[in-house]
């Protein structure tokens, strides 16, 4: 049997407390069966000045926050919130009354980078549609760092992404959760000790993709052999692990052969080590999934093996389970209102967000789309309007918490991120107004206390090297 | 035919809306025809067209009074490029009849027989406000073999609930030019120019030399007899050329065209159309754009951008707008908000998801939008219709409320109260 995990991200993650000043190094993230972490983050964030913001209306990402209230960033991490502060000498000063402030945006489902624009076959790198099983990629090998779309969602108030593979297969590969800074490789934005995901998918798109090559899985219930099968290889190797180190540390077989048997390790197996990764509890689980009889019986999948399964998505029918979503602890990111495009899609309804979310479950509003992420906010407003008029008492207070805190729990970062906190790293949008109103912009955007973006000032408004001589300097955001 | 499907369109209203009176009171009206809002208006309903719309409307003794203090009034909203009741699970091709492939047909390809007038899709999107969707046929193609110069003819839907759909057929040919044209003619958006070259020229010596034709003594043509009836209207500029186009280029070569040929063409997607703005004024070239388009998707929209709809109004260019998401034309107000919120006049915005699409397809033949003589088509809303937090409290096609409830909101009420017994007992 394998073992149970005793503490599972990202629910782990929230017990430490993350208020250093300095963003932890990326040898910190979790460990994996291998010995180094490779392909480590780079990130570091750029130089900012203490800055702070005054007289905004603050919505915390917690679920409360300030009529009128200041937040102080300093030295990249949320210094002081909270009404009169005093600016420390040197700070920027801004004077934001009738403007709103809400931690940076989160989206837990972007294919940016990997389905980049121009989205040409040569782009086409977010499905390794070959085998149902391929646990062994990471999307983060697939991340083209100038993607045009990384700019375009940070005019919108994105600061961090979860990049995820595809849903062609079973198990599409390793999510990456970045941070949305322009930078030169995809390593300088992967966001410093955040733990990775594993991308599974349920449903109609493994089964087609499969079935129309004549191979297994060609139905739903070859999906969910296909994952039963694959859980119960990993069980085996990640056992062989444990037992050759138990071998290592107990000194039985220092030297190389004692009682004339050497302990040799393993053999590594890239695709196993991801899934043994999951088992462990150390890589969260995006499960790709639209109706709620199969969630149901994905997370039995998840209890016959020992592991949890992070957050559903697409999830158009939570609603329909939002009591045992609730009661699992599972994260559903969805959709305002995406219905119809497939038959699994066809019981989509305007009020998923607000329905799982009155259940106590944990409701994200995510993209998937290269166009919608620039549009989170108007998003959750859609959401949040439905649920209103279902009776629902919904606050801008609360809704933001499904494109921010939520999102962070997602991601296994909310320690970081997700809330404007004090000590947390200091992402931070400065809107024009309301943001829950289609008028509203983000006027300026802040990355570990950096302005990145200013809509005033178009040197803050970074520009791909793919925009540079193709786009014109007339179209800018 | 068609004669006969435009009288059942204009007898429509009045079996529907038999001698009923409606007067929406007190509202904030947004007439859609480019014009400033009237605050506390009155809009008088009576056989399911407008008699009456302003601030100093009497209303009659006996008609049904709907009070909306507060609530705000837009005529019905268009899906100026879609699917609706040709389409109902995108993904699943036995309920998709908009587009075709390996048909021996292009121009001729009509949808308007293939509407299905119960489709789910319509009637969620009719219970937000949608009260006329524009059918525009597709080529399904690889970009590998040849496919029709034609994707067909867009036909427009009236809404209104019924056993038969109010379409009006040939309202425009679809012509896939750019990326996608170049993909049905070999790979060169060049050949589709040759096509479309040789198809008009085609059907102008049919047109001259029919008798000939018939007898067998006309050369051969590249489109079928059904094709070149089809592209008469075209010729005659009766009907326009609906010519799906991005890039700057091909919107300033598809112009040189239809100067040279003498025929009208609407441009539909447009993302660079804002770098052509004063050609397409000058030539009164409507435009249909996603508002919400603004990456370089591919080599024809480097230049697409979130001021594309205030570019091109500036310049007085007819701008009307279409969702990518074919299922939810619903959202159209959310590109019309988007559009405002980068710079573009809240007026025409309005203007752009309501008469715009109308007029530069059927023409302003009939009245359009929220004054007397038009259908009475109108949608009254909670707060700013172009805001993503309001929604319909009521919807009027011909004068007729129809709900805001749906399919959605039935799934939505069966599932609110989750308990032991199981959903599939409540609600029907």
């Amino acid at each position: 049997m394998p073992r149970r995990p005793s503490l599972l991200l990202p629910f782990a993650l929230l017990l430490s407390s993350g208020c250093a000043v300095t963003p932890p190094a990326a040898e910190e993230s979790p460990a994996s069966v291998a010995e180094a972490v490779p392909f480590p983050s780079t990130y570091r964030p750029l130089p900012s000045s203490p800055t702070l913001i005054r007289g905004a209306r603050l919505l915390i990402g917690d679920g409360t926050g300030l009529e009128r209230g200041d937040i102080l960033m300093r030295e990249g991490r949320i210094a002081e919130v909270g009404a009169g502060l005093e600016a420390p000498p040197g700070a920027v000063i801004i004077d934001a009354a009738g403007r709103w402030v809400t931690p940076g945006i989160i989206d837990a489902h972007s294919h940016l980078g990997v389905y980049p624009n121009p989205s040409v076959q040569a782009h086409s790198d977010g499905n390794e549609a070959t085998a149902p099983n391929t646990a062994e990629v990471w999307a983060e090998h697939s991340v083209w760092p100038q993607d045009p779309g990384f700019a375009a969602a940070l005019a919108g108030g994105v600061t961090s992404m979860i990049i995820l593979p595809g849903s062609a297969n079973l198990f599409g590969g390793r999510s990456v959760t970045l941070k949305n800074v322009p930078a030169r490789t995809v390593q300088a934005m992967k966001f410093p000790g955040a733990p990775y995901g594993l991308k599974m998918a349920c449903g109609e798109n493994p089964k087609r993709v499969y079935g129309s090559k004549n191979r297994s899985p060609a139905t739903r219930m070859g999906n969910v052999a296909g994952y039963r099968s694959a859980w119960i290889e990993a069980a085996k190797y990640l056992a062989d692990w444990d037992q050759y180190e138990q071998r290592e540390e107990s000194g039985e077989t220092k030297g190389g052969s004692a009682g004339g048997q050497r302990n040799d390790p393993p053999k590594r197996d890239l695709r196993l080590e991801t899934l043994a990764g999951v088992l462990k509890g150390e890589i969260i689980v995006h499960n790709h999934c639209y109706r709620a009889d199969e969630m149901a019986v994905m997370i039995d999948v998840a209890r016959e093996f020992g592991y949890r399964i992070g957050t559903f998505h697409h999830a158009v029918e939570s609603y329909k389970i939002a009591d045992l979503l609730a009661e699992e602890g599972i994260c559903s990111a969805m959709w305002a209102d995406w219905w119809g495009f497939k038959l699994e899609s066809l019981d989509g309804i305007r009020e998923n967000v607000a329905m799982v979310d009155a259940a106590g479950a944990c409701a994200i509003v995510h993209s998937d789309s290269e166009i919608g992420i620039q549009r989170l906010n108007q998003e959750t407003a859609k959401a949040m309007a439905a649920g209103r008029r279902m009776g629902l008492d919904i606050s801008p207070e609360l809704a933001v918490t499904w494109i921010t805190r939520n999102a962070a729990l997602s991601a296994g970062v909310l320690d970081q991120v997700g809330t404007l906190e004090t000590g947390k790293m200091a992402d931070v949008v400065l809107w024009s107004g309301d943001p829950f109103s289609v008028y509203a912009l983000a006027d300026q955007v802040y990355i570990d206390g950096a302005l990145v973006f200013d809509r005033q000032d178009p040197a803050r408004q970074p520009v791909s090297d793919f925009a540079l001589g193709h786009v014109s300097t007339e179209v800018r955001p | 035919m068609k004669a006969v499907i435009v009288l059942l369109l204009a007898s429509l209203p009045v079996q529907a809306g038999l001698a009923e009176v409606t007067a929406i009171r007190g509202a904030r009206i947004h007439t859609g025809l480019g014009s400033e809002v009237i605050e506390n208006g009155t809009v008088l309903v009576r056989d399911g067209v407008i008699e009456a719309v302003g601030v100093d409307v009497p209303v009659p003794a006996g008609a049904r009074l709907i009070e909306a203090e507060g609530k705000q009034v837009t005529p019905g909203l268009v899906d100026g490029y879609g699917r609706l009741g040709v389409e109902e699970v995108s993904g699943e091709s036995t309920s998709v009849d908009a587009t075709h492939t390996g048909l021996p047909y292009s121009a001729a390809f009509d949808l308007a027989p293939a509407v299905n007038p119960h489709s789910v899709r319509i009637q969620v999107n009719r219970s937000e406000g949608i009260t006329a969707g524009v059918l525009a046929p597709g080529v399904r193609g690889d970009g590998k073999v040849m496919g029709p110069v034609f994707a067909g003819q867009a036909a427009l839907l009236h809404l209104l609930p019924g056993d038969r759909a109010a379409t009006q057929p040939g309202i425009g040919v679809v012509f896939p030019f750019g990326t996608a044209g170049a993909g049905l003619s070999g790979g060169s958006r060049a050949a589709a120019i040759l096509r479309l070259r040789e198809a008009l020229a085609d059907a102008r010596d049919y047109r001259d030399n029919r008798r000939a034709f018939e007898r067998g003594e006309r050369r051969g043509y590249a489109l079928t007899r059904l094709d070149l009836e089809a592209l008469l209207p075209v010729l005659d500029g009766r009907i326009p050329l609906l010519v799906e186009a991005n890039r700057e280029a091909d919107l300033r070569t598809i112009v040189e065209v239809a100067q040279s040929e003498g025929i009208r063409v609407v441009i539909v997607g447009g993302a660079e159309a804002w770098r052509a703005a004063d050609l397409l004024a000058r030539e009164n070239v409507p435009v249909i754009v996603d508002a919400l388009a603004n990456l370089p998707e591919n080599f024809d929209a480097l230049d697409a951008t979130l001021a594309n709809a205030a570019r091109l109004e500036r310049a007085g260019v007819k701008v009307a707008f279409a969702t990518s998401d074919r299922t939810n034309p619903r959202n159209v107000r959310q590109l019309a908000g988007n559009a405002v919120r980068h710079g573009m006049s809240h007026p025409a915005a309005v203007a752009a998801i309501t008469t715009v699409p109308l007029a530069a397809l059927v023409g302003a033949g009939t009245p359009l939008g929220l004054q007397p003589g038009a259908r009475a088509d109108l949608v009254i809303w909670d707060g700013d219709p172009l805001e993503v937090t309001t929604l319909p409290t009521e919807v009027f096609l011909s004068g007729v409320p129809v709900g805001t409830s749906s399919r959605q909101t039935l799934l939505r009420d069966r599932y609110r109260q989750l308990g032991a017994q199981p959903p599939a007992y409540r609600g029907r």
